[in-house]
């Protein structure tokens, strides 16, 4: 047992769970309390002492899944009471599976579904994998394979159409909320059914390889882990999930920052008040408080191909901290640039926002392939002016050029008004300057170039930008444009 | 070990089951998890982290273990700017002053043995959870509102379950507490004081275990209302919102709608009703608009 709980751990900090060693001890002093044999006191005594963040849940039960799998003897079910073995011996389950037995087994489905019955949903989605996913052992394989093969062997859609059916059977048609309701119950039970079969394939996997090489294949990164540029579908939603709690978190660790940078001057007057309730002595001095500088930020985004999905999360991020900024304005580009501000706000869904700015806003002038060139001078023509010393502009791009005059001389001049300049390149370090990226161009006339594939590397980010004295000052630019020249 | 034989000496809390059924006898529905959770932190006389969204029983779970385990509830209800002296203890000056002041003749020495005294202590949650004879609940509320430097002083109390008074000395606590400490998760906690306690998160129910909930707090609610209304907000609860509704906020419903004599929910009620469960005009108009727009589509 020791050694399976070690191993547990082992791949929980793989996962990147962060479990220490009070937690480990801790784990198995619960385990020692509860039987064993009964699966859901075991996860809630593991999840207790080893889970500290909701986040991380999903990782421990994916984990938990794969090490603690129901010990059924699987050999006994293949030649059990389905008789889908048949005299092939049990190798090719796949094979069977006429129509007349898929049919059959689509019933039980539909029946224990309708029936509310867990134990017998278990039972025929168990019965779904042993006839219809065709797992061989040794077959080098994925899980997902098998889940489709299954799934697409059921005809889940089907299957999701009758039970549609049946739950609208007894309800008035013309009402809304009930056939909204009914179709979302329905979902929700083809979601239970999904999950039931991917537990049983993913059982008989670890069966067959091993829980260490399941556990390896499955594990995910976390969410604010993942790279933004080439988030997939299903990971957007993740990541829009995570951006709330997070820029909320950071807002309270600023708001504390601020409050321990100056504590403010003496407030006599409150102070005198207060020591009056120590006969005259002041035991207990008030301050005034200091009032939070907030900086300014101009944010310039560069939403060409694979950009803009970056474009997308870094304008959502900063616009959820817009609390922070006394002034947020936004700017689109690719060849040329365009004002966004006015999309976002306070209580405009951030979606619609973007739907309108992919429509509306005049980002594109010639053929839309990036120009930084151009994007600057009109940049700096059209609210050049606008920029003060109070500015913090911040641009975000792989700044690849297509080969076009990057004109860095324009982010000079800009530099040279605004307070601060940074540049955010989701590219990672060593492939700035390769091919058609001008990086290099622009980097001496910016106080910063950092590397910000991930939402942690951006709250990181907007955590120094938000809160001055990390802000540096003006550099030495005469210095730095010297040792460029090389002179 | 004493300390540990005061928990267990709860015979409710001698298993989960019992814990359970414990519990629902003082309305607090708690599925397997919450009591397997709050067995382990009783045989192991560990704090419970209690975490999740508002509104879905943090601290009623609290309240309902000190009814069933017949203790006194003391509670700390923690905001930002708390410190030492509002949660564990403080000497009241004022009262110190003035018995100087009266006794002015009197030598230092024996001064100083009078005004610190225990009558010039104002205890506070803490030290009173640990000087108390008999065993309490300690409630920590909304730790997560506290600002880091405080929870410092939350650490040492949670894993000796003493405290030292410089005046005074070391003050050990004879009965351990039974500690429950809520968050909201607007912070990160700190490792040290997520490591000294068991984490339990607690999500919005599902609609089972919703309907459940409903049936036992609103007394007269027919249970296919019940149901309605789960799927009604969980349905909710699925759109993008600003605040989703909590288990309180669909019990005030529950409640809304018996009161209303309402037998049927279709849009017209529930756009009516709407403000009893959404809290923002701008969720409640997009919720409005959701549930009340699919007949467009279809």
């Amino acid at each position: 047992m020791i050694t399976l709980l070690t191993d547990f751990i082992g791949e929980l900090r793989a996962a990147g769970i962060p479990v220490s060693m009070v937690e480990a001890i801790d784990a198995m002093e619960a385990v020692k309390l509860v039987d064993i044999g009964d699966r859901s006191a075991l996860k809630a005594a593991l999840g207790a002492t080893l889970v500290k963040n909701a986040r991380h849940y999903q990782a421990f039960d994916v984990a938990f899944e794969v090490f603690f799998a129901h010990h059924r003897n699987i050999d006994r079910d293949e030649q059990g009471a389905t008789g889908s073995a048949g005299p092939d011996g049990g190798q090719s389950n796949g094979q069977t599976g006429s129509q007349s037995e898929i049919d059959d087994l689509v019933e039980a489905l539909f029946r224990a579904i309708m029936g509310g019955d867990a134990g017998a949903l278990e039972a025929a989605a168990r019965r779904a994998v042993e006839e219809l996913a065709g797992i061989e052992p040794g077959r080098p394989v994925g899980g997902t394979y098998y889940l489709y093969r299954t799934l697409r062997r059921l005809d889940l859609d089907a299957l999701q159409e009758r039970l549609l059916e049946a739950a609208l059977a007894g309800l008035d048609e013309d009402d809304a909320l009930d056939t909204r309701l009914a179709r979302e119950e329905v979902d929700a039970q083809i979601a239970r059914l999904r999950q039931e079969i991917q537990d049983e394939i993913r059982r008989r996997l670890v069966a067959d390889r091993g829980r260490q090489s399941v556990a390896r294949t499955l594990r995910q990164p976390l969410v604010e882990d993942l790279d933004l540029m080439h988030a997939t579908r299903t990971d957007l939603a993740d990541i829009e999930d995570v951006i709330e709690p997070l820029t909320r978190k950071l807002a309270a660790r600023l708001a504390r920052r601020r409050r321990l940078l100056r504590s403010g001057r003496l407030d006599f007057r409150k102070t005198v008040r207060r020591s009056l309730a120590t006969g005259g002595v002041p035991m207990d001095p008030a301050f005034r408080k200091g009032r939070p500088h907030r900086p300014e930020v101009f944010l310039l985004c560069d939403i060409s191909g694979s950009m803009a999905t970056f474009a997308r999360f870094t304008l959502q991020f900063t616009y959820a901290m817009a609390t922070q900024f006394s002034k947020l304005r936004s700017f689109v580009f690719i060849d040329t640039v365009d004002e966004v501000t006015r999309y976002f706000g306070p209580g405009v869904d951030f979606n619609e926002a973007l739907g309108r700015i992919a429509t509306e806003a005049e980002a594109v002038w010639l053929d839309g392939h990036s120009d930084y060139g151009n994007s600057l001078a009109r940049f700096e023509e059209r609210y050049g002016s606008e920029i003060t010393p109070r500015t913090t502009l911040i641009i975000t791009g792989d700044a690849r050029n297509n080969y076009r005059p990057p004109r860095a001389e324009l982010l000079d001049q800009i530099a040279q008004k605004a307070r601060a300049v940074y540049w955010l390149n989701p590219e990672p370090r060593s492939y700035w300057d390769s091919g058609d990226s001008v990086m290099g161009r622009y980097s001496p006339f910016c106080d910063g170039t950092y590397e910000v594939r991930t939402l942690r590397q951006l709250e990181h980010f907007v955590e120094h930008l938000a809160v001055p004295g990390h802000l540096s000052g003006r550099r030495q630019r005469t210095a730095q444009l010297k040792s460029l020249d090389g002179r | 070990m004493d300390q540990v034989q005061s928990n267990l000496t709860s015979p409710v809390l001698a298993s989960p089951a019992r814990v359970k059924e414990a519990l629902a006898g003082q309305d607090y529905l708690a599925d397997d998890r919450i009591a397997q959770v709050v067995f382990l932190a009783a045989q192991l006389s560990k704090p419970v982290l209690v975490e999740g969204p508002a509104g879905v029983g943090k601290t009623e779970l609290a309240k309902a273990l000190a009814a069933v385990t017949d203790r006194r509830l003391i509670r700390l209800q923690c905001y930002e700017g708390l410190d030492e002296a509002k949660a564990l203890y403080e000497w009241n000056y004022k009262k110190q002053l003035l018995r100087i002041q009266a006794d002015s003749d009197k030598e230092w020495n024996q001064l100083e043995e009078d005004i610190f005294a225990e009558e010039f202590l104002l205890a506070r949650p803490l030290l009173e959870a640990i000087r108390s004879p008999e065993p309490v609940v300690l409630l920590i509320d909304e730790v997560d509102r506290v600002e880091i430097e405080t929870e410092a002083l939350l650490l040492e109390i949670l894993s000796d379950f003493q405290v030292s008074i410089p005046e005074l000395g070391t003050v050990v606590a004879s009965t351990t507490p039974f500690v429950v400490l809520t968050s909201n998760n607007t912070r990160e906690l700190s490792e040290a004081l997520k490591r000294r306690c068991l984490f339990l998160h607690i999500a919005y129910p599902d609609t089972e275990r919703e309907k459940e909930i409903l049936l036992h707090r609103v007394p007269g609610l027919p249970e296919h209302m019940a149901i309605q209304i789960a799927r009604v907000v969980r349905s909710i609860r699925g759109m993008d919102l600003k605040k989703a509704p909590s288990v309180s906020e669909s019990i005030d419903w529950a409640r809304t709608l018996l009161a209303l004599s309402i037998e049927h929910i279709d849009e017209k009620v529930v756009g009516e009703t709407l403000h009893v469960l959404l809290k923002y005009q701008t969720d409640i108009d997009k919720a409005a608009k959701e549930l009340g727009g699919v007949s467009d589509i279809q």
